[in-house]
């Protein structure tokens, strides 16, 4: 079969495209493929690296934004302070090159996130103890709240009297914390 | 190097034992990346930085012991022979990223082989843990506590809102991959496999041959893996992981006992033919016989072979490999002289399991 674009090379992605119920069959060849990446960019064959999908995904924001009318951000370089790392260098290899390129590149990555995972851009897991910071109190004082109004709820007040001491106490550490600028 | 130390070196301590639902669940790994503050990731960093991370860990955690795991021993990449790293990759203790990029990358490994933990990898720190059959929830665990030892010494990278910082952000947040060994003829015979592996997709999950490339799975053997490492927390994503692998053991299961009951000549048949070719064949690739291995352990979950003990295909699949090969041989071999190899060893091994029956009867 021979590529419906170019009608030159033979034609290597088989796609169908369904829009508003109505079917149309796409047979192109990888040049016209990668031409086209904006529409076929989550058909790339098997074996294809997360590394290389990735940088796919990222090339596609910055193909879309440089369409639109902020031309000159196009030619605005950012680049990571502390390991140089440009936002281009990591659009190729896909990997950051130290954890401070997380603040610089924090707006362009937070898209990237979303897609990769199922939408979530915030941690919901796990706090290191030590480098955790006050964000082990915050946590927890968010949990004794909630339960604060559990127990008002079923007017256990006795029981809510010892966990809205123990939120004022948490709040009294959180608010040291601020003042030393812990 | 005789045969029987050979075949034990094989055989991490861990895998003797037999796990929950180890008919169907291989093995279960948890694995999180972890970063120190301050250093650049590994991808860019320099070699004295990547010397400083290494020091820290001989410095603070080789030799140390943690409660439950005895001592840790750090292997320096550097300091090994090509061959001895293949063995470890084989073992699946370290990765082949490890093994392939990192001069100045390191493991640290528990006695019992149970734990790894691999340094200046893609990330600073992987912290892996190995359990047999179904055990997720309990590797877990355990390296949540590792992660504490470890965080007593080294600054984490860690964001309120991104959470721990991983230089691919695919891991990013909690750094965790839960992941499942299964082996699951039963689906792959009656074709379902084709229908659960997309549903499987939609889920969050990624499926994966063992072996081969891309869907093709060699021997029938998969891996099942979270995809989403931000926003869930690690309890959540593990219980996500088992309910699934849930799902798949009774359907394997179902779809076992219909095969056999269905068309039990066929079945015994293709087993016993597999058999027969693991025991006399002369020159095997090794394609041929992970498939032949698959066949033989599906005999003897349905009670087709009862006198070979599952352990011994366990270890097989490890030995079996190129760089084990290697080892036993004692230098490099070229592919055919592989499969002559491994054709002997195949046997061998199964020779010797008879021989030891035969002992204990007397």
């Amino acid at each position: 079969m021979i590529c419906q674009e170019c009608h030159e090379r033979p034609a290597t992605f088989h796609f169908t495209k369904i829009i508003n119920g109505e079917k149309t069959e796409v047979h192109i060849c990888e040049k016209c493929a990668q031409e086209k990446s904006d529409v076929f960019i989550f058909n790339m064959n098997p074996g294809f690296s997360i590394n290389n999908l990735l940088s796919g995904l990222l090339n596609m924001d910055s193909a879309i934004s440089s369409q639109g009318q902020n031309v000159f951000k196009k030619n605005q370089v950012i680049q990571c302070e502390k390991c140089n790392m440009t936002f281009d260098q990591f659009t190729k290899i896909g990997k950051f090159g130290c954890s401070h390129c997380y603040k610089t590149f924090y707006h362009q990555i937070t898209p990237i996130l979303k897609r990769v995972h199922g939408g979530n851009t915030t941690h919901g897991g796990k706090v290191p103890k030590r480098t955790g910071g006050s964000i082990h109190l915050k946590k927890r004082l968010k949990m004794l709240k909630q339960e604060l109004q559990e127990l008002i709820a079923k007017e256990e007040f006795e029981r809510a009297a010892q966990v809205r001491d123990e939120i004022r106490s948490i709040e009294a550490k959180i608010n040291g914390r601020n003042e030393r600028g812990v | 190097m005789s045969f029987q130390k050979f075949i034990r070196s094989a055989m991490s301590p861990w895998m003797n034992q037999e796990g929950p639902d180890s008919d169907i669940v291989l093995s279960s790994r948890v694995r999180l990346a972890r970063n120190i503050e301050n250093i650049s990731f590994p991808t860019i960093m320099s070699n004295e930085e990547a010397l400083a991370v290494l020091n820290t860990f001989e410095e603070s955690f080789s030799q140390r012991v943690f409660d439950g795991l005895g001592t840790f021993v750090l292997l320096k990449m550097n300091e090994l022979q090509p061959i001895q790293k293949r063995v470890l990759v084989e073992k699946h203790l370290i990765s082949p990223y490890l093994m392939e990029e990192s001069a100045l990358g390191g493991c640290l490994l528990s006695e019992n082989e149970e734990v790894s933990i691999m340094i200046n990898e893609e990330d600073h720190i992987r912290i892996q843990c190995l359990f047999p059959g179904l055990q997720l929830k309990e590797a877990l665990k355990m390296a949540m506590n590792l992660d504490d030892w470890i965080e007593e010494k080294v600054d984490y990278a860690f964001d309120e809102h991104r959470g721990y910082l991983t230089s691919c952000p695919t891991n990013v947040g909690t750094g965790l991959r839960a992941s499942v060994m299964m082996h699951l003829p039963g689906l792959v015979l009656t074709q379902q496999i084709n229908q659960i592996i997309p549903a499987i997709n939609q889920l969050g999950l990624v499926v994966r041959g063992r072996y081969g490339e891309g869907s093709e799975a060699i021997g029938n053997i998969f891996q099942i893996s979270n995809q989403i490492t931000l926003g869930k927390s690690e309890d959540d994503i593990v219980d996500d992981l088992i309910g699934v692998v849930g799902q798949l053991i009774a359907q394997e299961r179902a779809a076992r006992d219909a095969l056999y009951k269905t068309n039990p000549h066929h079945l015994e048949d293709r087993v016993y033919r597999s058999y027969g070719t693991l025991k006399y064949s002369r020159i095997i690739p090794s394609k041929e016989a992970i498939q032949c291995l698959s066949d033989v352990r599906l005999g003897i979950d349905l009670g087709i072979i009862q006198n070979v003990p599952r352990s011994v295909l366990n270890e097989l699949m490890i030995l079996i490999q190129p760089g084990f090969l290697q080892q036993y041989s004692g230098g490099v071999l070229r592919p055919n002289e592989r499969d002559i190899r491994r054709a002997t060893l195949i046997r061998e091994r199964l020779q010797l399991e008879r021989k030891q029956r035969e002992d204990d009867e007397q």
